[in-house]
């Protein structure tokens, strides 16, 4: 008989988050999968409000206590091995978010199990759990067998929608009451960042750029053309690392969600971090001079050229038509 | 201050990959293999802790084709001393990869006590684990990941984490401590080929061959595809001018113009 279901059900400011539903929803399909129950794991000092929208579990397995007041991934990760250890769960669904980060990696190295990272799609196959993988930054995909329990499930976002999971009417609590050990880490507090220039989140028009665009020198070619096109600028993390734009203009899972009317991807290779940020653009056009580049599976358009080449042209184009 | 940084060569994912005939793994035939981008900056990261702090760098790396040109790399740029990891079974997980750095460590004439381990925050071509956190726990060390700033301060570090939207997060650590880190506080630094050339002419890159490690967990992959690319996009096809043509068309036809 297998082991339950776990999803450890992250929350940020008293809710849990849309990772965690999104994880809620595939843990879901598992659990029915193998006939075995699916069961919310909730850390905290405070947990008592969160059990109502995590309906979709059939159980709650809560551990209040003020070392868990912080997101530590180190002490989030100990607390959840130590009941892994008692009640052998068959997976444990970890979504891969920021906050989740650190619990990814260290809660299979505290149970001592595997892993599989960077979960787009699992099902149960002849009562055994598949997963489907993306890898090599969204280039290859890959199906793996999950060995018999525990093992540890790392979920990408947008594996299934938030709403699948955000189910109301509060399942049963099981409040553990154990020691935790506060650690060597100390939270000290969070910083907003500073706001930039332009708030890119509230842009119809994004031109986006990426590593692609080639240098700091061509940064400007997409600045006539975002002008052109009453928009802004935005950029992948390596051009944000290079200092090529202000992390104000980053998207993607470090940086900023985005919904634009139009986001115009210039030499952006679409990995799954980069893609959670833009996915809900209304309109997606990709230029890229690899074809087989991930951003073409979720834009509306795609042109396999160089930027450098088809940007100019559409520069000159806009600007007769009295553009500017 | 005494800090290890792990350097590990990754598929460049900007060329094209290719499934191996086994149908499970990459072909490696033309495999353009290149240092993480992540570990550039856990490197840089480490050069200007030792610019705060003093100290020494030491870079490892396990044995792959180019690895050689990173670590004289990493001399150039100023790495005090650079290893290379050999004699790992090939298509060792990142368990098994953990287990054995972390048991081989000790044997590295000089090398421990270190105060700080960086390595990257992750790797792009890894599905079952990550090497920070495993060898966080093997050498029962705390473990921070996704930092994007890290100064010394009494005995520990001070350390941000990024979460979305530009937030960060400020942590205190002990040391020592292991970190994954996701940028250092300046881009990596440029270091000019007639420096590596000379770097390869002066340093040294020690070879320590790895000490076996016990059994480690792993998986089973049933097969590797190359997803459908275009699957969903419809290609523009053309000369450069007749595709920005399509492209002004489409906004034009969205009210976008
Ligand atoms: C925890 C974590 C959080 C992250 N958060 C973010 C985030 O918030 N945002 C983000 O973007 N990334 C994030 N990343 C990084 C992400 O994994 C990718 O590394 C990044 O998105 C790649 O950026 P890129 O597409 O610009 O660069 P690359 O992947 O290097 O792609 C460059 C692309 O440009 C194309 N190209 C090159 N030259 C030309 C040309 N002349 N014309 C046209 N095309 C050209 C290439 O074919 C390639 O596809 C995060 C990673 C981690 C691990
Ligand atoms: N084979 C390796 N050789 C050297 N460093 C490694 C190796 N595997 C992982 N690392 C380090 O661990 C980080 C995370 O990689 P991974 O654990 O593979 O996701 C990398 O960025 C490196 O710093």
């Amino acid at each position: 008989m297998p082991g339950n279901i776990w999803v450890v059900a992250e929350h940020w400011q008293g809710s849990p988050t849309d990772a965690a539903f999104e994880a809620l929803a595939l843990g879901r399909e598992l659990a029915d999968g193998l006939g075995v129950a699916l069961e919310a794991v909730v850390l905290g000092s405070d947990t008592g409000g969160l059990a109502a929208a995590l309906g979709a579990a059939d159980r709650i397995v809560a551990v209040d206590h003020p070392a868990l007041s912080d997101p530590i991934g180190d002490v989030a990760a100990r607390t959840i091995a130590a009941l892994a250890a008692e009640r052998r769960p068959e997976v444990v669904l970890v979504p891969i978010t920021n906050l989740g980060w650190d619990l990814i990696g260290l809660l299979p190295a505290r149970i001592g199990c595997p892993m599989v990272n960077f979960v787009q799609d699992a099902s149960v196959v002849d009562g055994r759990i598949e997963a489907a993988s993306l890898v090599y930054g969204g280039k290859m995909s890959t199906r793996v067998a999950v060995p018999a329990g525990p093992a540890v499930l790392a979920v990408l976002p947008g594996t299934r929608p938030a709403e699948a999971g955000r189910i109301t009417g509060p399942p049963p609590v099981d409040r553990v009451a154990m020691d935790v050990d506060p650690g060597l880490i100390e939270f000290c507090g969070y910083r907003e960042p500073e706001a930039g220039d332009v708030d890119i989140t509230r842009q119809d028009v994004l031109v986006a750029i990426g590593r692609g665009i080639g240098g700091q020198g061509n940064v400007e070619l997409a600045e006539e053309l975002a002008e052109l096109l009453g928009g802004a600028v935005c950029g992948s993390r390596p051009v944000i690392d290079q200092g090529w734009l202000p992390m104000s203009r980053q998207v993607g899972k470090s940086g900023h969600q985005v919904k634009p009317k139009l986001y115009l991807a210039l030499g952006v290779s679409g990995a799954p971090e980069h893609v959670e940020g833009m996915r809900d653009a209304e309109l997606i056009i990709a230029v890229n001079s690899d074809p087989d580049a991930p951003i073409f599976r979720v834009a509306h358009y795609g042109v396999g050229a160089d930027l450098l080449d088809v940007v100019p042209e559409l520069i000159d184009r806009l600007e007769a038509a009295g553009k500017r | 201050m005494k800090i290890l940084v792990l350097l590990k060569m990754v598929p460049d994912v900007v060329e094209e990959l290719e499934v191996a005939p086994d149908g499970r793994a990459l072909d490696t035939e033309f495999l353009r293999l290149i240092v993480n981008e992540r570990d550039d900056h856990a490197l840089e990261q480490a050069l200007l802790l030792r610019e705060d702090a003093g100290g020494e760098v030491v870079v490892a790396g396990l044995d792959a084709p180019e690895v050689d040109d990173v670590l004289f790399s990493a001399l150039a740029k100023g790495a005090d001393r650079a290893i290379k990891l050999t004699g790992f079974p090939e298509g060792s997980g990142a368990p098994a990869v953990a287990g054995m750095v972390a048991g081989t460590l000790p044997s590295i004439d000089g090398l421990l006590p270190v105060d700080l381990i960086l390595t990257g925050c992750q790797a792009l071509d890894d599905l079952d684990g990550m090497i920070g956190p495993l060898l966080a726990a093997a050498l029962d060390l705390p473990y921070l990941g996704l930092v994007a700033a890290a100064t010394v301060e009494d005995g520990g570090m001070l350390v941000s984490k990024e979460y979305s939207g530009g937030v960060l997060g400020d942590f205190r650590v002990e040391l020592p401590a292991v970190l994954g880190i996701q940028a250092a506080a300046k881009p990596p630094r440029y270091v000019p080929i007639a420096k590596v050339r000379q770097a390869m002419s002066t340093g040294t890159i020690e070879g320590v061959a790895a000490s076996p490690a016990g059994p480690a967990p792993s998986i089973e992959v049933i097969e590797m595809t190359k997803p459908e690319s275009a699957g969903h996009a419809e290609m523009i096809t053309g000369s450069p001018s007749e595709a920005a043509a399509r492209i002004a068309a489409v906004l034009t036809d969205r009210g976008l113009l």
